[in-house]
């Protein structure tokens, strides 16, 4: 046991993957900036000084405090207060929290229907595969953002705000995932349809292995690192969609705060002068979505896979 | 060719048809017009009778063709909240979302051509490194955090006391970070020129211009990156052909081959994703609209949705269905007449 794992780690410190990322200083300082952060967000709970979902530790006497440095400042609230007086340090580690766990989990949500959708596609090709695709064409045409802000609409109508914030965080994940497999489809599509000219599955076929476990054991596994890369970027564009919705007053209630919901509630208080209450989780939500692009980009260069462009 | 058009339209037929299936089954399933148009005093029979007067109680089918057949004919019935057409309502606020797309793609066209081409001919030039950078954290900016911080820096004013005053360069630096702020930031204003039918322009007056500003810079900001990359990658990709370097060995001048030779390749597929960003920006419409309270359909469409005003969200969905069906069918067919060999491949959102 302690031997596999031994030399697996000594083949990751020999791989190529591991070289350029030494020597890689933007690559090096996204990473840690981004492990950071995900770090705060996993234990916000003990980091935050106060809780910000417990209604009864706010004071409203609180509300709209400049961050420390400015005139007026409290030192028990460091980066300020919002307008309902909660603790901006605290709304903003928990919001990253939520903005990183429904980025996540959309992305896992749009991985297993892209590349469920894809393999079929490539792999069975004909009549499944055009289907599927000219699917894939109209929803990418229509923007993923206009499709995940039609349907939060219509959730949003039919459920009611009051459901639609109670479940909110399973409707996020839900609507960004459905809105973005196209883009891991065509992705798992391209290498399929390159991978399955090769001889070694030809000689499954002839071994007489059945298509799901072909599809699934063999030509998957080598198919991952462009998935891997695209997977990188789309957590980003998950985050940045679910702050738009939110924004729009389609995602997270104000009462369980994400980075986009936090930003919508401090904009009604910036002809105010109370710029923190946006700005600051603003910036949080700008270096997050910057790190994780920029570890895509890097990610890109090594594993050089053929993306489409654009 | 022939076949090509046939096949082209009758996808966009086919996709309009889903479309309108789409915003049926969201009329259908939300709401019951017989609760927004009677009291709680009628009875039950009445009710029932006015359903079948209604045509409520037809099958779907019947109910569907009855809402295909009206929406062929521009009838996609009252908007609650306006008491009119929805279609009547969706033109009156059609053209101030035109205007806002329209300015952030003059933005788009004058910046991301001499940029990208600028990046592509200099790759190792310290500004193309600048360029690339800023392009890449403008990507990682929501068009609505771009559309605030512009609104508090040129509509609020800052004021910076950051370096110290009583030095030549920390006064100077002070200064010239500081501003008075005097840009709109709400609405249209009232200056408007009235062109024709529902379109009243904000592009021939100077307070029009002025409240077009930060809208347009937003909304042009989230795109503009994306067509600089797209413009450096493809004229890169140009400049490496033979037919550039057969020019470059003939002696043709730099400014020739890179604008007249090598441009002219480049914008080919840049102008077809152009074509369907442009239909995308729709989307990002939504949110410059409600950050600037600008009076468009995307603002219109989310004031529905907070009123519930299923058959004006019914409208905007069709009609900006055909908008996107009718730029994508236009684009595909610009590109099969001019390249019939490639085919169209990613778009970004």
């Amino acid at each position: 046991m302690t031997t596999a794992t031994l030399s697996r780690w000594d083949r990751f410190r020999e791989s190529f993957l591991w070289y350029s990322f030494k020597r890689d200083k933007v690559a090096i300082v996204s990473f840690l900036v981004l492990l950071l952060m995900v770090l705060a967000a996993i234990f916000a709970p003990l980091l935050a000084p106060t809780d910000p979902y417990d209604l009864a530790l706010i004071n409203i006497m609180n509300s709209e405090m400049p961050p420390v440095g400015m005139q007026g400042a409290d030192a028990a609230f460091p980066l300020g207060t919002d307008a309902q007086g909660r603790d901006m340090l605290s709304t903003i580690l928990y919001g990253t929290r939520v903005s990183l766990l429904i980025g996540f989990g959309a992305v896992v949500l749009q991985a297993a229907l892209g590349i469920l959708f894809g393999l079929l596609a490539g792999y069975l090709g004909g009549r499944v595969d055009s289907i599927l695709m000219r699917i894939a064409d109209v929803q990418l045409s229509f923007s993923t953002l206009m499709v995940a802000i039609i349907v939060g609409a219509v959730f949003k109508a039919s459920f009611g705000s009051l459901m639609f914030g109670e479940i909110a965080i399973y409707m996020l994940i839900f609507i960004i995932g459905v809105a973005e497999w196209p883009q891991i489809a065509r992705t798992v599509r391209a290498s399929v349809l390159a991978e399955k000219k090769k001889e070694y599955v030809d000689a499954a076929k002839v071994m007489g292995f059945r298509t799901n476990r072909i599809m699934f054991r063999h030509i998957l596994p080598n198919t991952l690192s462009p998935i891997f890369v695209i997977a990188t970027v789309q957590i980003a564009n998950a985050i940045i969609s679910e702050a738009a919705l939110s924004f729009l007053g389609l995602g997270m209630p104000e009462t369980q705060p994400s980075l986009g919901s936090l930003i919508k509630s401090g904009f009604d208080y910036i002809q105010s002068g109370s710029w923190w209450i946006t700005l600051l989780p603003g910036l949080v939500l700008v270096v997050l979505v910057l790190v994780i692009n920029l570890l895509g980009d890097w990610l890109r260069d090594v594993m050089n896979p053929r993306l489409y462009k654009g | 060719m022939l076949a090509f058009l046939v096949q082209r339209i009758s996808q966009a037929v086919v996709v309009m048809f889903v479309i309108s299936v789409i915003a049926f089954a969201i009329q259908d399933g939300l709401g019951d017009p017989l609760q927004e148009m009677v009291g709680m005093s009628v009875s039950q029979e009445e009710r029932e009778a006015l359903r079948d007067e209604l045509g409520l109680n037809d099958s779907m089918v019947v109910q569907y063709l009855r809402f295909a057949g009206n929406a062929i004919q521009g009838d996609l019935g009252n908007s609650y909240f306006y008491g009119k057409p929805t279609l009547d309502v969706i033109a009156e606020h059609l053209p101030a979302t035109l205007e806002l797309v329209i300015g952030a793609s003059l933005i788009i066209m004058l910046l991301s051509v001499p940029i990208g081409v600028y990046a592509a001919i200099r790759p190792q030039a310290l500004l193309s490194k600048f360029f690339m950078g800023v392009s890449t954290v403008g990507i990682s900016i929501p068009v609505f955090l771009t559309a605030i911080v512009l609104i508090q820096i040129y509509s609020i004013g800052v004021t910076v006391e950051w370096f110290p005053a009583d030095t030549g360069w920390g006064s100077w630096l002070n200064g010239a970070l500081t501003t008075e702020g005097g840009l709109p930031s709400y609405g249209r204003g009232d200056d408007l020129t009235h062109l024709f039918g529902t379109w009243n322009s904000g592009f021939f007056s100077n307070r029009g211009l002025m409240h077009l500003v930060l809208p347009c810079v937003s909304l042009a900001s989230i795109m503009l990156p994306l067509f600089i990359r797209l413009i450096r990658a493809e004229m890169m990709e140009v400049l490496q052909s033979d037919y550039i370097r057969y020019a470059r060995a003939k002696g043709l001048s730099a400014v020739r081959i890179n604008f007249l030779h090598a441009l002219k390749n480049t914008m080919l597929p840049v102008i077809t994703v152009g074509g369907v960003q442009i239909g995308v920006m729709v989307a990002y419409t939504i949110l410059t609209e409600t950050v600037f309270q600008w009076p468009g359909v995307g603002l219109m469409f989310l004031e529905a949705i907070t009123r519930s005003d299923i058959p004006l969200i019914v409208a905007y969905l069709m009609v900006v269905g055909l908008i996107f069906v009718i730029t994508n069918t236009l684009v595909d067919l610009v590109y099969g007449l001019v390249n019939p060999t490639v085919k169209l491949t990613g778009k970004k959102a």
